[in-house]
C-alpha cells in the first residue's frame, strides 16, 4: 500500500489528524534540510512536504519565494534533492514533493516520477497543474501507485471541486484562502463550510494548507480536516540553519502537534 | 479568417501543442469567467463598436502607413514602409490592448486594474486606460526597470496609478509578472489583470492578439489601398510578442507574404546574455503557458539580457511557438549594438526616434530590404517611439542629460 494511504488509514482508526510540515529543500543547504526533516519527524510530523525550489513560484508568498531564491542561489539542483532524500534516514513517514510543472516537464514526467519514487517520495503536489492539464501525469502516477495530490481553492466552484476531489489521490489539498501561501491571523469561516461540504462528496482525506501557522488555527481545523499543512511559519525559522533555528522549529512543531 | 493556422487556439487555449493553463487552482475560476465574458464580448457588436470608437477617437487610429524614403535609400533595395504604432496615444502599440481589456474589465464589473510592465509602455498604457474609464490601477515593475525607465514611472504616477517596484528574483519583467499574478490570486473578485503581451494562461494570449490584430488588419488594407499590393515581407520585434502577433495575424493566410519576427540577441550567445527565446529556448512552462522558454537543464527560468527592457523576457507567446514550429514565421535576432546604432540612424534619417524594441525590427527590416529589389516592399511594425529610451541611450553613449526625478 502507498505509505500515504497507510498513514491516513492508521490515523483514522486512531482518531488522529495528520501534522504535515513543509520545508524548502536546500534552504539554506541540503544538509540543513536533512537535519530539519529529521527533527520534524522526531517531533511528531506525520508526513513531510518537500518544496523543490523554483525560480518563478507564482502560488507562493514572500517567505517561501525568498527561501526558493536562497536555495537556488546556493546551487540547489533537482538531482541533488533526490539524492539527499534517498539517503534520508527517516523513511518511516511519507514524503510528498511540492514541485512546479516546469521542473517536472524539463526532466520528463516519467523520469521525475521514477526518480521521486526511488528517493522515497510517495506522492507529489504540482501547484501550477490544474486537473485539465494533468491527464498524462495522473496516468503515469497511477501506474506507479504514486499519489498526485490536487488542490481545491476557495474560489473553486462546487461542481469543479467535486471533479477535482474525484481525481485527487492520497489526499485533497484544500487551500484555505484565495491568494498566496503565508501566515495569516485567522482562517476564513467559508473554509469550514467548504470542508463540511467536501466531506459529503469524497472519501479522500482533506488536508488544509496556505495560511496555517498557529496552534489556534490547528485547533479550529482538527474537527473538520484530516490534516494540516504548515509551511511559511517553518520556512521562516529555517533560513539560518543554525542550532537556534533547529530549536525554534522543534518548539513550533511540538506546539502544533499538541494542538492537534 | 478560416485557415487552420488562423483558427487558433482551440477551446482549451491550445495553439497546436502550445498554450493552455498552468496556474494555481485559485485562478482557474477567474480564467473561466474571463473566457466566457470575452467570448460574449467578441460576439457583441456593441462591445466591438465601443472598442473601435475608442481606438479612433482616443488612440488616434488608424495609425499611418509611412514610406521611409531615406531608410529605403540607405538600405538600397526594397521600399521600406513603417506601420506607425508610435503615433498612437501613449506612443506605442500597447494602448490597443489596454483599451480593449479595460472595456472588458468594465463589462465584468471589476473596478480595479493591475498590470506588469517591463519598459513601462504597458504600465503607462494601463494607467491611461484606467484613468479614462475611472478605474484604480496598480502597476508592478521590476526595480531594475524602474531605474532604467524613470520617465515612464513618473508618467504612471501622474496618471494616478500606483507603481510597485518588484525586488524579488531578477527584478525585471519576469518577476513583475509573478507579482501581478500573486496580487490577482488574492484580488480576483474585484480586480482584472491586464496582461501586456500575448503570454500567460488561456485566454490571455488570444485576447491580447485579438485586440492587437487591428495593427495588421489596418496595415494590410493600407498596403492594398496605397500600394495596390501586399508587402513581400513583414517584420516585427518579439519580446513577449504582442506587436508581432497583432501585425502577423492578418497576413497568416497570405502565403506569399514572408513574416519575420526579430528577437533580442543581446550581447552574446550564452544563457543570460540574450533574450532570444525562440532561437535558443526549448518548450517549457512559464507564467501559466506552455511555450518556448529560456531555462536551465532543471527547468529554472534563465536570466536574460537585452538593451531593450521590452524585449528582456525569457518566455514568448504560445502562438509564436506554434508559428515557429509550423514554419509560418521565421524568427531572427538583432543584438544590442546594432539596435543602439539604429536608434541614431533612424532618428537622423527619418526624424523619428524609434523605441529600442522597434530599432531591433528596423535593423532586420533594412537588412532584408537590402537583399531585395526596388519593386519589393518591406513592411516594418514601428511598435513605439524612443522618447522613453533617451536617458538609457544617453547613458550608454556616455552623454549626460539631467535626470528626471520621478
Amino acid at each position: 500500500m502507498n505509505p500515504i494511504d497507510a498513514l491516513f488509514q492508521r490515523l483514522r482508526t486512531q482518531g488522529r489528524k495528520a501534522f504535515m510540515p513543509f520545508l524548502t529543500a536546500g534552504d539554506p543547504d541540503l544538509a540543513a534540510t536533512s537535519r530539519f526533516a529529521a527533527a520534524l519527524a522526531e517531533c511528531g510530523a506525520d508526513l513531510l512536504e518537500i518544496g523543490f525550489p523554483y525560480s518563478d513560484p507564482i502560488a507562493d508568498g514572500p517567505v517561501i519565494q525568498a527561501s526558493y531564491t536562497r536555495a537556488l542561489e546556493r546551487g540547489a539542483r533537482v538531482e541533488d534533492i533526490f539524492e539527499t532524500f534517498s539517503r534520508f534516514p527517516v523513511h518511516n513517514i511519507p514524503l510528498v514533493a511540492m514541485a512546479s510543472y516546469s521542473l517536472i516537464h524539463r526532466l520528463g514526467a516519467e523520469a521525475f516520477l521514477d526518480r521521486a519514487a526511488q528517493s522515497g517520495f510517495s506522492g507529489a503536489i504540482v501547484p501550477d497543474l490544474p486537473f485539465e492539464e494533468s491527464e498524462t501525469l495522473s496516468r503515469l502516477a497511477a501506474a506507479r501507485d504514486f499519489k498526485l495530490i490536487h488542490l481545491v481553492a476557495p474560489t473553486t466552484p462546487r461542481e469543479r471541486a467535486r471533479a477535482i476531489a474525484q481525481r485527487s489521490t492520497g489526499f485533497l489539498y484544500c487551500v484555505s484562502v484565495a491568494g498566496i501561501t503565508g501566515e495569516r491571523d485567522r482562517l476564513p469561516t467559508e473554509l469550514l463550510d467548504q470542508l463540511a461540504w467536501l466531506r459529503g462528496q469524497t472519501d479522500v482525506p482533506l488536508c488544509v494548507g496556505f495560511g496555517v501557522s498557529k496552534p489556534e488555527h490547528v485547533r479550529t481545523l482538527r474537527d473538520v480536516a484530516d490534516g494540516v499543512i504548515v509551511g511559511s511559519a517553518f520556512v521562516r525559522l529555517m533560513a539560518n540553519g543554525d542550532p537556534q533555528s533547529l530549536d525554534a522549529v522543534k518548539s513550533l512543531a511540538r506546539s502544533l502537534v499538541e494542538a492537534l | 479568417m478560416s485557415s487552420a493556422l488562423a483558427n487558433q487556439p482551440d477551446v482549451r487555449g491550445r495553439f497546436g501543442p502550445y498554450g493552455g493553463r498552468y496556474v494555481p487552482e485559485t485562478l482557474m475560476a477567474a480564467l473561466a469567467q474571463l473566457d466566457d465574458e470575452y467570448a460574449k464580448a467578441r460576439a457583441d457588436s456593441s462591445f466591438q463598436s465601443a472598442f473601435e470608437h475608442h481606438l479612433k477617437t482616443y488612440v488616434g487610429r488608424p495609425s499611418m502607413l509611412y514610406f521611409a524614403e531615406r531608410l529605403t535609400e540607405k538600405a538600397g533595395g526594397a521600399r521600406i514602409y513603417l506601420k506607425r504604432e508610435d503615433m498612437n496615444h501613449t506612443g506605442a502599440h500597447k494602448i490597443n490592448n489596454c483599451i480593449g481589456q479595460a472595456l472588458l474589465a468594465k463589462r465584468m464589473g471589476k473596478p480595479r486594474i493591475i498590470a506588469e510592465t517591463g519598459a513601462g509602455q504597458h504600465g503607462v498604457a494601463s494607467a491611461t486606460a484606467a484613468a479614462l474609464f475611472g478605474m484604480s490601477c496598480q502597476v508592478y515593475m521590476g526595480e531594475e526597470d524602474v531605474r532604467r525607465q524613470t520617465l515612464n514611472v513618473f508618467k504612471m504616477k501622474a496618471l494616478g496609478a500606483t507603481v510597485m517596484p518588484v525586488t524579488s528574483g531578477s527584478r525585471t519583467l519576469r518577476d513583475a509578472t509573478n507579482e501581478a499574478l500573486r496580487d490577482w490570486m488574492a484580488s480576483v473578485a474585484h480586480t482584472h489583470y491586464i496582461i501586456g503581451s500575448v503570454v500567460g494562461p488561456h485566454p490571455f494570449p488570444k485576447i491580447v492578439r485579438d485586440f492587437q490584430s487591428v495593427i495588421g488588419r489596418e496595415a494590410r488594407e493600407q498596403c492594398l489601398e496605397q500600394l495596390g499590393r501586399l508587402p513581400d515581407t513583414v517584420v516585427a520585434s518579439v519580446g513577449g510578442g504582442s506587436n508581432a502577433a497583432g501585425m502577423f495575424y492578418a497576413f497568416l493566410d497570405d502565403a506569399q507574404v514572408e513574416l519575420v519576427g526579430v528577437e533580442a540577441a543581446g550581447r552574446g550567445e550564452g544563457l543570460g546574455q540574450h533574450a532570444a527565446t525562440l532561437s535558443h529556448g526549448k518548450p517549457g512552462v512559464l507564467h501559466g503557458t506552455f511555450s518556448y522558454v529560456l531555462q536551465d537543464s532543471d527547468g529554472q527560468t534563465a536570466a536574460v539580457h537585452s538593451i531593450s527592457a521590452g524585449l528582456d523576457y525569457p518566455g514568448v507567446g504560445p502562438e509564436h511557438s506554434y508559428w515557429k514550429d509550423t514554419g509560418r514565421v521565421r524568427y531572427t535576432q538583432v543584438g544590442d549594438d546594432e539596435a543602439l546604432r539604429m536608434f541614431s540612424t533612424c532618428s537622423r534619417l527619418e526624424g523619428v526616434l524609434p523605441a529600442l524594441e522597434t530599432a531591433h525590427a528596423v535593423v532586420e527590416g533594412m537588412r532584408l530590404a537590402s537583399q531585395r529589389g526596388r519593386q519589393d516592399v518591406v513592411l516594418i511594425c514601428f511598435s513605439g517611439r524612443g522618447d522613453k529610451d533617451c536617458y538609457e541611450v544617453a547613458r550608454l553613449q556616455g552623454e549626460e542629460i539631467e535626470p528626471l526625478q520621478p
